[in-house]
């Protein structure tokens, strides 16, 4: 039985959300669907631990579906770089189903719940099949399910606030278009080498090195894959769909949504094209460095100005996911594994941050705009203490799991002969102190309002565990910072 | 028998204690004011016997956390960092003290707060002293940044914000931006982030990037508030005098010198420094603040924004030492920690002390006054004495090794700079007692000082003497540290 179940480990943490989806939908009652929703993504955070315990062994799975052997077949690929993004997701969306037990009822008709909630697993499936895949056509398509299941959830926003529907059919037609760019780099490479596995693909790319369809095809991917996570200029879709989401999807959308594609974009750089080294490093430096830098200056800059506290949080995001592109534009060993450390720990910091936000704002009862936070942190101390403690992770405050993010990203660039690339990031995430200041600065030193507010256990449970989280992998990093060198030698092997 | 390592956790730790026990027995009001006073016994008497232990030469390193391959936080004994420890541990018993008479006497709100973050800050304090590496070094400078702030910004009014805001934005700004690649460059260049009596650097690094490393440090260490980063230190006085007292004139100040000291010693070492001549810019701007903010210092009405100024510039004394880089200006900037603490301590006490009494904040207010208050004010002459450097006061020794420094390194002019700095003390110092004692009253005022608040401040003046004539342990410990050099 065991045995069964570890060797259908990589389709399991797939199906068993995608499955469970279905089967939600038929479920009328809040309490059970949140129920199933929970235990469906529990699952899927055990499955994905005991993955991680198996590539600790075997060190790559391959997992062919149908048993059809690759490359005919479709294959799944699980390494030790995947199972960095599987844990996240896994982890994060299992966090923010208990948050949602509360939050969503309030924010959502009674009857569309269930509904919600399948779209919500629909979303964790696709991200994670995104991440398992090893087979260039099936990431388009689980690319479309993931993005077509957030789209629909963040038009449910729509109950609360109208602008959620522009969210969302921005967040659609730039999906969409991203996707095709895809779907056309993915179909030129089909018809230059004639394979869609991944592992082929790096082979067969071997040979073609100044191939014109092979630089078209590479740039469509590339272009495709930089839409969904979010990347400078094409983030547009980001600030809003995080903003006017429901709160619950926040959070999730926030922690995990981008990080399976920023994954793609390492493995399409740094593994199926790794023998075109030209054209990947002049990519890397005149394309992914530039607009990294930009991002993290223009996210922190669109943070300082904005007023309401969730957009602010977004525009941070595109800052952080320009930390996490810079890491891999810098392509040695060691700073790719700052991007993975990063990645790893940005999830956990805005997951935090997005849950203590929203609480807020379901506290409250009123949309979460800087001067709704008048004095509020007297009021609710233990939301305050953890929002203040992710801030401070996410400003990469030492003994906090921001910190060690900031520390090998800072050294990876200095020992790469990048001393100004230091200085830029730390300029940035000092600018970044300011806008959470200002949101400290208000919750505390504003004179308080006259309002009782009762801290609900089942809402700020989740922001405990994420907050210790976020301390804990500040005190105890080996986990995070070993498990990303090792994929970082994985992926770049001992060439640089 | 304690074990040598259980005495720097003892020091450490027992501030954690306080702060941590502190919001529980918030309650009993009496329990929680003895918290910070038998806190500051036990954690003095580790830091003595640390002290004893860095005179009999033991070493030791205590590894607490090991947060990934090659960082840890870890604690080892240094003669400078023993000194350090002791002054901060020691003279938190009395600023204890004195904080419950004065929370007390000004009827201030949210005490519990204040003595929370106050022991949170001499932990942080305290970590640095013993701190085993340069990243532990770090962790806990940002640490006692972050845990001074609800402190400076204590009254929640506009003006506290806007100091707050200045306070946080020089400190953590310097320190992100320039402080931590420093570090990191130090650990990318050398491998490890140890620290050594010899420094780390010498043929670590090429020549031509000194000064720019070098550069790096200074100005990213902000808390030793060389111009230009020196304007958050007049801003911090908006806080609590116990704050501005302990604070910002020994625990922060002093822990932005030590980094300063032990960056120049210990991770650059004075042999590559005379060799490259990478610090000579840094003799100059040392030596440009000490005159400059000296003379800002008289032009200042209000009392606790003149002993700032006097703060920043013997802050720069201390640089300056270091920056000489000789054995002797080394010995001196090292024996200035403890001298300028007492001394310092004393005036804050006294200003605190006029304020609490009769809400005098102005120096022009304090004519004729000395009658009403003869001890307080006797104190805050000992005190400036101590400062200007005549003997019998323990600052007349720092002053004097530092001279003797200068003159090792040839530097006629810093010598010229000390004299005319002397000179300017004891104009802007002088002027307090004088019209207190000899100028004519302008109007009758209620002088009453809480015995909570005169107690520390008398014991305070009486150690800046009683250092002159005990300042032998300090010397040998110093001299070790010149020693290896």
């Amino acid at each position: 039985m065991m045995d069964i179940l570890i060797k259908n480990l990589p389709i399991l943490v797939v199906l068993c959300p995608l499955m469970t989806s279905l089967l939600v939908v038929l479920i009328p009652n809040i309490i059970f669907s949140w129920g199933l929703t929970t235990l469906s993504t529990f699952l899927t955070f055990l499955f994905s631990i005991l993955l991680y315990q198996e590539i600790q062994i075997h060190s790559y799975i391959s997992y062919a579906i149908g048993k059809w052997i690759p490359p005919i077949g479709i294959e799944y690929i699980i390494d030790k770089v995947a199972i960095i993004p599987i844990i996240i997701i896994s982890g994060i969306s299992f966090i923010a189903t208990i948050f949602a037990y509360k939050i969503m009822p309030e924010e959502i008709e009674k009857k569309s719940v269930s509904k919600v909630y399948s779209l919500w697993l629909l979303a964790v499936a696709g991200l994670i099949g995104l991440v398992t895949t090893g087979d260039a056509f099936n990431l388009f398509v689980f690319l479309e399910i993931s993005s077509l299941a957030s789209v629909a959830l963040v038009a449910m926003g729509a109950q609360k606030n109208k602008q959620a529907l522009v969210a969302a059919y921005n967040y659609l037609i730039i999906g969409a278009v991203g996707a095709t760019l895809y779907v056309i780099g993915v179909g030129l490479l089909y018809g230059i080498t004639g394979t869609l596995n991944m592992a082929d693909l790096t082979n067969r790319i071997n040979d073609l090195n100044n191939n014109k369809a092979l630089i078209a095809g590479f740039g469509f991917m590339i272009i495709g894959i930089m839409v969904k996570a979010a990347v400078f200029p094409l983030h547009i879709w980001l600030p809003r769909a995080y903003a006017y989401a429901p709160s619950a999807v926040s959070v999730l959308l926030a922690a995990t949504a981008t990080k399976a594609s920023l994954y793609i974009l390492a493995r399409i750089l740094f593994s199926v094209f790794e023998n075109s080294e030209n054209l990947i490093n002049n990519t890397l430096f005149f394309v992914i460095l530039p607009l990294s830098i930009i991002a993290m200056f223009a996210g922190t800059i669109m943070a300082i100005y904005e007023k309401d506290i969730k957009r602010l949080l977004a525009h941070s995001s595109v800052a952080q996911i320009g930390y996490i592109t810079l890491a891999f534009s810098i392509g040695t060993k060691a700073s790719i594994a700052a991007g993975f450390i990063h990645m790893f720990n940005h999830a956990i910091i805005k997951g935090g941050l997005f849950i203590a936000i929203t609480s807020i704002g379901f506290y409250i009862k009123k949309r979460v705009t800087i001067n709704n936070l008048s004095g509020l942190g007297r009021a609710m101390p233990i939301t305050f203490f953890c929002f203040v403690l992710c801030s401070l992770s996410l400003a990469g405050l030492p003994l906090t799991a921001g910190f060690i993010s900031k520390l090998y990203l800072i050294k990876a660039s200095i020992s790469s002969d990048g001393i100004w690339i230091a200085i830029l990031i730390l300029i940035s995430s000092a600018l970044s102190v300011v806008y959470l200041w200002k949101m400290i600065e208000v919750l505390w030193m504003r004179e308080a309002k006259k309002i009782v507010i009762n801290e609900n256990p089942k809402i700020y449970l989740s922001l405990i565990i994420i907050t210790f989280l976020n301390i804990y992998f500040g005190l105890d990093a080996s986990l995070v910072v070993n498990g990303s060198f090792e994929a970082a030698e994985k992926l770049i092997g001992d060439l640089k | 028998m304690i074990s040598i390592e259980n005495f720097i956790l003892i020091t450490i730790l027992v501030p954690l204690i306080v702060c941590v026990l502190t919001p529980f027995i918030s309650k009993i009001s009496i329990l929680r004011d003895c918290l910070g006073p038998i806190g500051g016994v036990i954690s003095s008497w580790g830091a003595f016997n640390i002290m004893r232990a860095a005179l009999s030469n033991q070493s030791t390193n205590l590894e607490i956390i090991k947060i990934a391959e090659g960082i840890s936080i870890g604690f080892k004994i240094t003669p400078l960092g023993a000194i350090f420890g002791l002054v901060a541990s020691f003279l938190w018993i009395f600023a204890a003290i004195y904080s419950i008479g004065y929370m007390k006497g000004n009827k201030e709100k949210n005490q519990t707060r204040f003595y929370t973050f106050y022991a949170m800050a001499i932990h942080a304090a305290l970590c640095i002293a013993y701190a085993g590496d340069l990243l532990t070094l770090f962790i806990f400078y940002e640490v006692l940044t972050f845990s001074t702030y609800p402190l400076v910004t204590h009254k929640q009014n506009e003006i506290a914000q806007k100091a707050g805001r200045l306070y946080m934005s020089i400190l953590v700004g310097s320190s992100v931006i320039l402080l931590l690649p420093a570090i990191i460059w130090v650990w990318v260049a050398t491998g490890s982030l140890e620290m050594s009596k010899n420094g780390v650097l010498d043929g670590k690094i090429d020549v031509a990037y000194t000064p720019l490393l070098l550069a790096m440090f200074v100005f990213g260490i902000g808390k030793a508030a060389l111009i230009p980063l020196h304007k958050w230190l007049p801003a911090a006085m908006v806080a609590p005098t116990p704050v501005s007292a302990l604070l910002h004139a020994v625990a922060v100040v002093k822990a932005g010198v030590f980094t300063m000291l032990i960056v120049l010693t210990n991770v650059f070492g004075t042999d590559l420094l005379a060799k490259t001549g990478a610090s000579e810019w840094l003799i100059w701007l040392a030596s440009f603040t000490l005159l400059a903010t000296s003379i800002i210092a008289i032009y200042k009405d209000d009392l606790k924004a003149r002993l700032a100024f006097s703060t920043i510039s013997q802050l720069s004394y201390i640089t300056l030492g270091g920056a000489l880089a000789t054995s002797m200006a080394i010995q001196g900037a090292a024996l200035h920690i403890i001298t300028h603490a007492t001394g310092k301590i004393t005036l804050f006490f006294v200003a605190g002390a006029l304020y609490v009494g009769a809400k005098i904040s102005k120096i022009s207010d304090l004519n004729g006054h000395g009658t009403a208050a003869p001890l307080i004010f006797l104190s805050f002459f000992i005190g400036s004495l101590s400062i200007i450097g005549v003997p019998p006061m323990a600052g007349s020794w720092s002053k004097f090794y530092l001279m003797l420094g200068a003159a090792d390194s040839n530097y006629i002019v810093v010598i010229a700079v000390f004299c005319i700095s002397t000179m300017l003390n004891a104009f802007y110092l002088m002027e307090i007692p004088a019209r207190a004692f000899f100028f004519k009253k302008e109007r009758d005022i209620n002088l009453k000082i809480p015995k909570l608040i005169l107690i520390p401040t008398l014991i305070t003046s009486v150690l800046t003497i009683l250092l002159f004539f005990f300042i032998e342990p300090f010397q040998n410990l110093t001299s070790m540290m010149a020693d290896k050099i």
